[in-house]
Order: C-alpha cells, then structure tokens, then sequence
C-alpha cells in the first residue's frame, strides 16, 4: 500500500538540545561556529518521505559535521537510509540551502554522502559540489518547494 | 613576483555575478549575473561607472557573455535557456535577437573569430553552431551531441574557425566544419572531474583548461607531418597535455583567462584567490614550466567566478564572484 521506498526506517533518539553556556552570553567572548551548532542547523531538517527528522533517522549525525571557523569551511556527510534512495540528492540539497541561508556567506560548504553509503555515491558527491547546478536547481520553483518543506520548522 | 593591484570595486549585482567581459577594445566591460541583468562598465575619468543596464531579456541568472569581434553585439546566455543578441548603436544597447533551442540552462556562449558563426552550449549536453547573416539573423548550423553531459563553456579559436568545449564529463572536445556539418575531430582528457573552463593562447596552437580537480592543463596542437613524430589521424592536429599546475588551488578553479599581449595566465578559484602564472624562460615547448608569479588571496569574499585580461592594456584584467563585485586589477610586475 505504501509508497515509500524504506516504508519502515530505523527511528533513532533525538539528542537533547545544547545547554546555554555563560560566556556565549558574554558579548566580549568571540563565538566561534563549531561542529554542534552547524549540527543544530540541520538535525531538525525533514526527511523528504517521512515525518521525522534527518537526525531521527541518523541521516545526520554531529561526529560527521567538521568545521572550520578559521578556515570558513563545512563538511558534511550524510548517509541515505538505503543504498538506493531516490531522495539523496534533494537531502543533500536541502543541507546546502539550510547552510547557504543560515551560516555567514564566507563559508564554503562541502556535502557528501557517507563512503559506501549510497550506490550512486560518486555522481551524487559531483552533482552536489557543482555550483553551477545548483544554483540552477534553485531557480526551479518545484524543486525549491519540496527543498522548503524539508527546512519547515515543525512543533517538537 | 608581481603584485595584483586594485584599480576599482564595483557593487555590480545584487547577487553573485558570474561573468566579465571586455569588449574587443577594452574599453567597455560587461558583467551579468544572479540578478538577471547585464551591465555596462566604462571608465570616466579616474572612475568605472555603469553605463548601461541591460535588464526584462532574461528571466532566469545570466550566466556568461560574449562579446563580437567587431565590438557591435554582446550575447547573453541564461539559465532561461535563450540567448539574447544587444546590438550597440551609439551609446545604446537593444535586444535584436533571442535564441532559442536548448532544452534547459544555456551556459556559454562564443563568437568566431570573423564573426560569422556563433556558438552556444547547455546542460542540455548539447553544442549549438548558429550562421549570423548579414541583416542580423541568426540560423542554427549545427547540433552537436557528443558531450556526455552538461556542456560548460564554448570558445572560438583566435584565428581559425575551430571551436572548443569543455564539460562536466571531464574533458574537452575540438569541433571543426566537415562538408557542410561539423564534426569533433579531436577529445581531450587529463582533467579528474569537470572541466569548468578553456582558454586559447595567442596564436591559437595553445589551449589551457581548469577544472573542478583544482589543477591547470596546458594543451599543445600537434598539425599533421610535426617534427615531434606526435601521431595524427585524418589530416587533423593532435592536442596534446604538456604541463599540468598542481598543487596552487586549494578549490575548483572556475575560469582561465590567457593574455594575448602579455602571454600570462589568470585564474579564478573557489578559494576567493585570483591567481597568475608564467611560462618559464627558454622552456622547451613540449615540456614548459610556468610558475606562479602573483597570487592575491581574498581578491573577493567569496568564489571568484571569472576572470579576464583587458584585451588593450597589457596587465589589466577585471574578476567577479559570487560576492557579487566586479573588480577591476592591475598587474606591478618586478616587485623586489
């Protein structure tokens, strides 16, 4: 009846949210962008096919978000729940756009698929690390909704 | 070394730009972006100032522009799939032709070097050949399908009428009239993953490409009978990669540009880094060396899109990026 392609995913613990510390409401202390809050940024994104979260479903997970404020730099893995999911690439879309409009423009944001994760590994990695392309793929209203809804914010 | 200094910063588009051009004199500059417009950049006393905004042709990014030799008409390729062809008549720019045909994003486009043929390519896979007529028509020539995939950048050679390609299937591919149609008669790979852009040196028997590997590859054209004994098929030069610059970029490098006037080489990177290089003195032309000789990091706060060297005055270029500036340089040789 389903039309889902992984009708029953693995559903994982969400991890709570991070504590405030005192010296990140100290204005004087320069905050740093760090691997949790480029984690935050993207943990609540919606899975394409199912009602719950790309961190619910261990799509993301904060030992595979490496950053580098001094460097400006983001990189990403994440790991499509089957090895044939149609949807890598719009999850892998949806990461870019919620990173291209959250973090300061002088960042550049790498996103990969996990090594062995996804059978069509290599040309997802390429289509993804293509600027051209995806600046294009968001012209595209269509596409640009179904990202949207990926990034809607919905009650914990 | 040699230093990069900044003439000029324009605010030139609201979003990322994508493309510079010079006209065939330098003395006009063209840029186009995210924000579906083309402008016009002019010197004015000690200033850059628009002149032009080149807007309502396109409805989606423009994405490059090429400029006809004789300086008339600038065409326009955008993500839109058209082409619009400006006429200049005095001060003024008027869209007098749209080109259609591709099935989605058109990415470059390139006149020849008489300014008869005009070529234009897509994501489509495809390479278009178009005829301008003399009452400013423009007839589609040819269709060429040989790309496996999205087609990046077209580029005329400077005296001859052979055309070049580059692609995301990592290689380049040389396109030359056969009996009425045109044919691919030679295929270029050194490149790892695509290649984003391809520039002919001065005399045409030269070609440098940069690609998504982070590398530079410098090309060299092999004619039939040639002393070096390089094997050729059907009376067609062979291409040859002579020298590839490692190890310089830390990103994909998004555009190449090689002076006619001076023979040096820029490059625009993902890094935010334009860069120059050179050939070493008395290299063998089968072996050259070309080093690095001005590197300016943070030329943009973000990917540096294009680059290209003013076609008038020895060491000038203009460069634009996603940050959306068009900027315009000045190449300090011998800085001790």
């Amino acid at each position: 009846m389903s039309g889902l392609e992984n009708a029953n995913p693995l559903v994982f613990q969400r991890s709570d949210d991070r504590p405030v510390l005192p010296e990140e409401e100290d204005d004087d202390i320069i905050d740093k962008i760090d691997d949790r809050e480029v984690f935050d940024l993207i943990r609540a994104i919606n899975d394409p096919e199912h009602p719950l979260s790309l961190e619910e479903l261990n799509v993301v997970e904060e030992s595979k978000v490496k950053v580098n404020d001094d460097e400006s730099s983001v990189y990403i893995q994440f790991t499509p729940t089957i090895p044939h999911c149609s949807m890598a690439t719009l999850i892998g879309l949806a990461i870019r756009v919620k990173l291209l409009r959250a973090l300061p423009a002088r960042f550049k944001v790498q996103v990969e698929i996990s090594p062995g994760s996804h059978a069509s590994e290599e040309a997802i990695n390429k289509q993804l690390a293509d600027k051209e392309r995806v600046a294009a793929a968001l012209e595209n209203s269509h596409l640009l909704n179904v990202v949207n809804q990926c990034l809607e914010m919905r009650p914990k | 070394m040699a230093k990069l200094e900044e003439v000029c910063c324009l605010q030139a588009h609201e979003e990322a730009a994508w493309c510079v051009a010079w006209n065939p004199t330098g003395t006009l500059l063209a840029s186009c972006g995210t924000d579906k417009q083309v402008r016009i950049w002019a010197q004015e006393g000690d200033n850059w100032v628009c002149k032009s905004v080149l807007a309502d042709a396109h409805t989606r990014t423009v994405r490059s522009l090429g400029w006809s030799p004789c300086g008339n008409y600038l065409a326009s390729a955008s993500f839109d799939a058209t082409i619009a062809i400006w006429s200049k008549k005095g001060g003024e720019f008027e869209c007098i032709a749209t080109l259609e045909g591709h099935e989605n994003e058109a990415k470059s486009v390139s006149w020849s070097c008489t300014g008869s043929l005009l070529a234009t390519c897509s994501r489509d896979k495809s390479v278009w050949i178009w005829e301008v007529t003399d009452d400013e028509e423009f007839e589609c020539a040819s269709v060429l399908s040989v790309h496996t995939q999205d087609v990046k950048r077209v580029k005329w050679h400077p005296q001859k009428e052979i055309l070049a390609s580059c692609s995301y299937d990592d290689t380049i591919r040389m396109f030359r009239e056969d009996n009425d149609d045109w044919c691919c008669f030679s295929t270029l790979k050194s490149h790892s993953s695509t290649v984003w852009s391809i520039a002919f040196d001065k005399t045409g028997s030269r070609l440098a490409s940069c690609s998504d590997d982070k590398t530079v590859s410098i090309w060299q054209e092999y004619p039939p009978g040639n002393e070096e004994g390089i094997v050729t098929m059907d009376n067609d030069p062979a291409w040859k990669c002579v020298c590839t610059i490692g190890g310089y970029h830390s990103r994909a490098v998004y555009d190449i540009d090689w002076s006619h006037l001076t023979n040096d080489i820029v490059t625009a990177c993902g890094d935010d880094t334009v860069r120059v290089f050179r050939e070493e003195c008395g290299c063998d032309k089968n072996q050259p060396s070309f080093s690095l000789v001005a590197s300016l990091r943070k030329a943009h706060s973000q990917d540096v899109n294009s680059v290209m060297w003013n076609p008038a005055v020895e060491g000038m270029l203009a460069s634009c990026s996603d940050d959306g500036t068009v900027k315009i340089w000045k190449l300090v040789n011998d800085i001790p």
